[in-house]
């Protein structure tokens, strides 16, 4: 992605809205990036067409999935650049509490960092940060640098 | 197997959910505890707009709610279940500008879970795009269940 190879141009970290914003699956979700404290969050604003389970009401467990897999993704390229996006070799999601029909956060952090690979954990709350909706643990092949 | 027609339709109409429908993913197949689905190519699908490749997150969700529907299709009464984990293998990217196809099965079905694998594919089974193994809870009507508690 341009803005990839030009951050990586520059040694800068990317601008993860930037980055969210030229992912169109990203756009589709409503996904935004928000940077405190040198800390990357993700935000994932309430939408219907979120919902898995109408009767409850829930989040698709499917939507909870891409939105940590986004996050992983996102922490990857912000922690460690790179000129193209990390690719998922495989993801582990553990759904911890129904997701409500409410904003949801995620964050994430690289647990190790190999040669090739990362493993990254990521977790998912609403609320309250303290009661995780979901949790993501995967491996990310990282481009060559 | 009385049952089984009733719980055909309420499978079915797991493929109606807001968010796979959001995607564009649709029913081929379902019955007896499997299932079939496809997802056509969508631009708004694509996770890295260099390539063109859809998201991985597409793939996790298409996953997920084929192994849904593959359970709702197993079970004996009609009752809700929630995904408890997915562990998914992405074997290789998917191929712009070609349906991705996922089939699904319910393996086991105990009182409380429903375990469940599933592979999705484009031209051909042989060659896989991701593989996916989760486990379900059920939640019975006699159980005090309070999903999200």
């Amino acid at each position: 992605m341009e803005l990839l190879r030009l951050a990586a141009f520059e040694k800068r970290a990317p601008d993860p809205a930037a980055l969210l914003a030229a992912i169109p699956f990203c756009r589709h979700m409503g996904i935004s990036a928000e940077v405190a404290d040198g800390e990357l969050t993700l935000l994932m604003p309430y939408a219907p067409m979120l919902i898995g389970n109408p009767v409850l009401p829930a989040l698709h467990g499917g939507a909870i999935g891409a939105f940590l897999e986004t996050a992983a993704i996102a922490e990857v390229i912000w922690e460690l650049g790179g000129a193209q996006l990390p690719k998922p070799i495989d993801i582990t999601i553990d759904y911890l509490r129904s997701g409500r029909a409410v904003d949801s956060r995620a964050r994430a952090r690289i647990a190790k960092r190999g040669r090739r690979v990362v493993n990254v954990h990521a977790e998912l709350w609403q609320e309250d940060a303290g009661k995780p909706v979901a949790s993501l643990r995967g491996h990310f092949l990282l481009a060559s640098l | 197997m009385s049952k089984d027609p009733a719980n055909t339709f309420a499978a079915a109409r797991l493929g109606g959910t807001a968010f796979i429908v959001s995607l564009g993913g649709e029913i081929l197949e379902v019955g007896k505890g499997k299932s079939r689905t496809r997802l056509p190519y969508a631009p708004h699908l694509v996770g890295d707009p260099d390539t063109g490749v859809v998201h991985g997150g597409v793939i996790t969700a298409m996953l997920d709610q084929s192994c849904g529907i593959a359970v709702a299709s197993a079970l004996k009464e009609i009752m809700p279940f929630a995904t408890l984990d997915l562990r998914i293998d992405y074997m290789k990217p998917a191929t712009p500008h070609i349906d991705i196809f996922v089939e699904a099965e319910c393996l086991k079905v105990t009182h409380e879970v429903a375990f469940t694998r599933g592979i999705a594919y484009q031209t051909s089974r042989d060659e896989p795009i991701a593989l996916s193994t989760g486990a379900f809870m059920l939640i019975r009507a006699d159980r005090d269940a309070k999903p999200g508690a």
